[in-house]
């Protein structure tokens, strides 16, 4: 990676700090650090609309039977979510606001809006009014899903199909209006998410300071820019599936009826073609995160850089060829089976050279376990985890008794809730000073850190065992033998909701008592440009581009 | 450089005694197998269900041999690094950070030193997938089809038409006895050491047919007739659940297969194709079609089927009752 061999006082630039009045900063942005703000800020808001739901989920599957998800209980009184019914469409609307409202604003429109332009040395992204496009487009889209959950969905209010809407359940299934609502949703988050990868893309490869080799642009950059990649690539074949799901529901076109010709497995396959590179969408840029957190607090280059860069290639690239690893059991031919194991256990391999790297980073460095590097150290062993339990499941044998069980449930969690939300975490803690201007309570960080990861792993690690022993996934109710583990697990989400308000209490206390942030809090090991800037930076910086020299590491 | 890396070295040395003590653990594992019920999930159990099939014990094999133990040490290796990282480079042990970056030597290993244990993995992971996919000449066929929300099963062979499986409610299961959401009112009767296959469809939405004990798993799709079959070792009651997003009633949806005898399996089939002189069955004729369409507004409403319950129910009942040692 590159040193900033050149820097200003950007700080100073009484010009470069005229901000507009309230209405047209916040509304009509075009300032990317403003931009990434407002979509950290949505995140935040939608997280713990989606963490309150997956509370909902734990408090129902508490004990066996039936206790909140009744036809005349509460949540049925307040008119939503009412009965069996109102379960399926919680757990469908906690998954797509936690992918698409959660993690993919926090990481790509939050922490990719606001780094990705400072980290290369470019003064704002490409298209400043497009990424204005991009957040209110999300926006739009909330509110639609949202209206969604309100609105009839044919067995009740909302849409209950899972956020894998598989036809026929998702057209025959579901006649309401809610699911037409929960498709143009898709669309418009998609038609955002699309956006903001062409303004990625273009960014990275025409705004870089000079001397900004893409080899020598910090490994978050580059994770951004594969991850725009495949965005670009893997939502239009989501906007074209979802279409034609919309037409075969609202127009008698058959892509999807089998009664007229069409295929149900075919939705699968567009479904997951977009699916699978999705779930590396969602923890790409964490890798990035990841890779400067552990160099800044080992005070260490990052260990083998290039291998680091093209690992993530190599995920995204194969991360197109895997999809129907998600369908074994649909009957595909022997062959084809055969061939998405092998594909699939190929992953592995680049993901094990990024784990070993981190750890090589941190081999030989002088450690600092401030939050951030708590939340990364977190996150490799947790992904590790959650890596290693795919691999089972690549294996198409051993999938025909975990399929679409609790253990599948527990491995994309260990991904994805104990991976991409503690990079999340991670990155937040670390750009903090830089994003807000002032200085978070280290220990009220650190005491997040333990509660949630404690109760995280508590809530994931036993829903291992319910699919061992074949729990399928989606139930509302459940056998008795299930019981034990199932308890555990809710009272591991009420530790992480501990955690939670705990990190709300840390945002407040912050925000009362206002500590003047310093332009770089971590040190010699803080090497990438933003750091080189005021915290926060001014509302333009780099008039003057950086120039970047080389490297003396390489 | 290469100093960098003698740590590891030892960690290495030290993984693989605890490689060692994993034997042990894992022997402690294949006791607790042995106490965990056969044919339906146990309390608290923390392993995969027992087998019931030759293909569920190749299963079981692969994952507690092969899998199990490569990720554990993995995992382990992982944390091991972790902790030395943890204790030897913090800020105190090792104020001055070393500023190597780059080891080809170690990151050609763990590039092709994973390559070989994924090879190992797929080795095995071949032989089960292709195992699970060569069905022995089967014995019979059963259909099995998926509604919203319960089951049918038909017998081509025997020609015996769709038995509709409903869903108990939890005073039925009660009363008889029979785990809530695991049993139904009518099983799916099959012959012990036969093959079975089963094909396996969808009348309305996807769903899916899963069989724990057998190790099965097969989407009922609407439009397609999947396959898959199961050669079952030991008579008795095996359960497992519809396993694919089917709607509002996707966790009632039970699979309850009996196993029995093949003479018993002989009687249950003629008493289900005798002429309709013999028994009760002249009432149980017209009642078959009625039962299809009334559980789709009502899955309930089944107070009278246990009537019409196969002989073979009682006869293979108690052998779901005790727990059934796996071994």
């Amino acid at each position: 990676m590159a040193h900033a061999a050149d820097t200003h006082g950007h700080g100073g630039h009484d010009d470069a700090d005229h901000k507009p009045p309230f209405i047209a900063r916040w509304f009509f942005s075009t300032n990317h650090k403003d931009i990434g703000t407002l979509y950290i800020l949505f995140a935040i808001m939608a997280g713990l609309v989606g963490g309150a739901l997956s509370g909902l989920i734990r408090w129902e599957l508490m004990h066996p039977g039936i206790q909140v998800f009744t036809d005349n209980g509460l949540l049925a009184q307040l008119g939503v979510f009412k009965g069996k019914h109102g379960f399926n469409a919680v757990v469908t609307a906690h998954a797509l606001i936690m992918i698409f409202f959660m993690v993919m604003p926090a990481m790509i429109g939050g922490y990719g809006n606001w780094f990705v332009p400072i980290m290369i040395g470019a003064p704002d992204m490409a298209f400043p009014r497009m990424n204005n496009i991009s957040f209110w487009l999300l926006v739009a889209a909330w509110i639609l899903l949202v209206s969604s959950m309100f609105v009839d969905g044919g067995p009740g209010r909302g849409f209950g199909g899972g956020w894998t809407i598989y036809p026929p359940l998702s057209t025959i299934g579901h006649k309401g209006p809610a699911m037409d609502l929960a498709i143009l949703s898709l669309h418009l988050a998609g038609a955002s998410s699309i956006l903001g990868a062409i303004n990625f893309i273009t960014t990275i490869f025409n705004m870089r300071a000079p001397g900004m080799t893409l080899h020598r642009m910090p490994l978050f950059a580059w994770s951004v820019l594969i991850t725009a990649f495949l965005l670009l690539l893997s939502l239009p074949v989501l906007a074209g599936a979802i279409t034609m799901l919309l037409t075969d529901r609202n127009f008698g076109t058959h892509f999807f009826d089998p009664a007229a010709g069409g295929d149900p497995v075919m939705f699968q396959h567009l479904f997951w073609f977009f699916g699978h590179p999705e779930v590396y969408i969602l923890i790409l840029p964490g890798f990035g995160i990841i890779s400067h957190i552990v160099s800044t607090f080992s005070k260490k280059p990052v260990f083998g850089y290039l291998a680091m860069a093209y690992a993530m290639v190599a995920i995204g690239f194969v991360g197109f060829v895997v999809w129907a690893h998600h369908m074994y059991t649909v009957g595909m031919s022997i062959n084809l089976r055969a061939y998405f194991v092998a594909a699939t256990m190929i992953i592995a391999v680049p993901t094990g050279v990024k784990i070993f790297s981190w750890i090589a980073t941190m081999w030989g460095g002088s450690l600092e376990f401030k939050t951030p590097m708590l939340w990364a150290i977190g996150f490799i062993f947790l992904f590790t985890v959650g890596g290693v339990t795919g691999v089972v499941l690549s294996n198409a044998g051993i999938d025909y008794s975990l399929h679409d069980t609790y253990y599948v449930v527990a491995h994309f969690h260990y991904v994805l809730s104990l991976g991409a939300v503690f990079a999340i975490f991670a990155g937040f803690f670390y750009w903090f000073e830089k994003m807000w201007g002032v200085k978070y309570n280290e220990f009220l960080g650190c005491v997040q850190f333990w509660i949630m990861f404690v109760g995280v792993n508590l809530i994931f690690f036993p829903q291992h065992f319910l699919g061992l022993q074949g729990m399928p996934r989606r139930y509302v109710d459940y056998p008795e033998a299930f019981a034990k583990w199932n308890y555990v697990s809710s009272v591991g989400y009420m530790i992480t909701a501990a955690g939670v308000g705990v990190f709300l209490i840390l945002l407040l206390e912050a925000a009362i008592r206002r500590r003047p942030a310093v332009a770089n809090p971590w040190g010699e090991g803080a090497t990438t440009l933003e750091w080189t800037l005021s915290s926060p930076p001014p509302f333009h910086q780099f008039s003057e581009p950086p120039v970047i020299k080389e490297d003396s590491h390489h | 450089m290469k100093a960098q890396f003698s740590g590891i070295r030892r960690i290495l040395s030290g993984a693989s005694a605890l490689a060692a003590s994993l034997m042990f653990s894992g022997m402690f594992a294949g006791n607790a197998l042995a106490e965990d019920l056969l044919g339906q999930p146990t309390p608290g159990a923390i392993d995969l269900q027992p087998a019931a099939s030759e293909l569920k014990h190749h299963a079981i094999q692969f994952h507690n041999l092969v899998l199990m133990p490569i990720i554990t040490l993995i995992t382990l290796l992982v944390l091991g690094l972790l902790i030395w990282i943890v204790v030897r480079y913090n800020k105190k042990a090792n104020p001055v950070p070393a500023k190597f970056s780059h080891n080809t030597t170690i990151e050609i290993i763990w590039t092709l030193v994973p390559v070989l244990i994924l090879m190992v993995i797929a080795i095995f992971s071949f032989r089960l997938l292709f195992h699970y996919n060569d069905m022995p000449k089967p014995y019979m066929t059963v259909k099995a089809t998926g509604y919203q929300w319960y089951w049918g099963y038909e017998y081509p062979d025997q020609k015996i038409s769709e038995i509709v499986s409903l869903p108990l409610t939890k005073e039925q299961a009660d009363a008889k006895k029979v785990p809530y959401l695991l049993a139904a009112d009518k099983a799916m009767v099959v012959p012990v050491n036969q093959v079975v296959r089963v094909q396996v469809t969808g009348a309305d939405v996807i769903h899916a047919f899963a069989l724990p004990a057998f190790g099965l798993k097969i989407d009922a799709i609407p439009g397609r007739l999947n396959e898959t079959w199961f050669k079952a070792e030991k008579t008795g009651v095996y359960y497992g659940q519809c396993s694919e997003l089917c709607g509002v009633d996707h966790s009632n949806m039970p699979i309850e297969i009996q196993v029995v005898t093949q003479a018993q399996f002989d009687a249950w089939v003629k008493e289900k194709v005798a002429p309709p002189a013999a028994a009760s069955a002249p009432a149980a004729a017209p009642a078959a079609p009625a039962e299809g369409a009334a559980p789709a507004a009502a899955p309930a409403t089944s107070g009278a089927t246990p009537a019409t319950a196969p002989a073979a129910a009682p006869a293979s009942a108690p052998a779901a009752a005790p727990a059934a040692p796996a071994a």
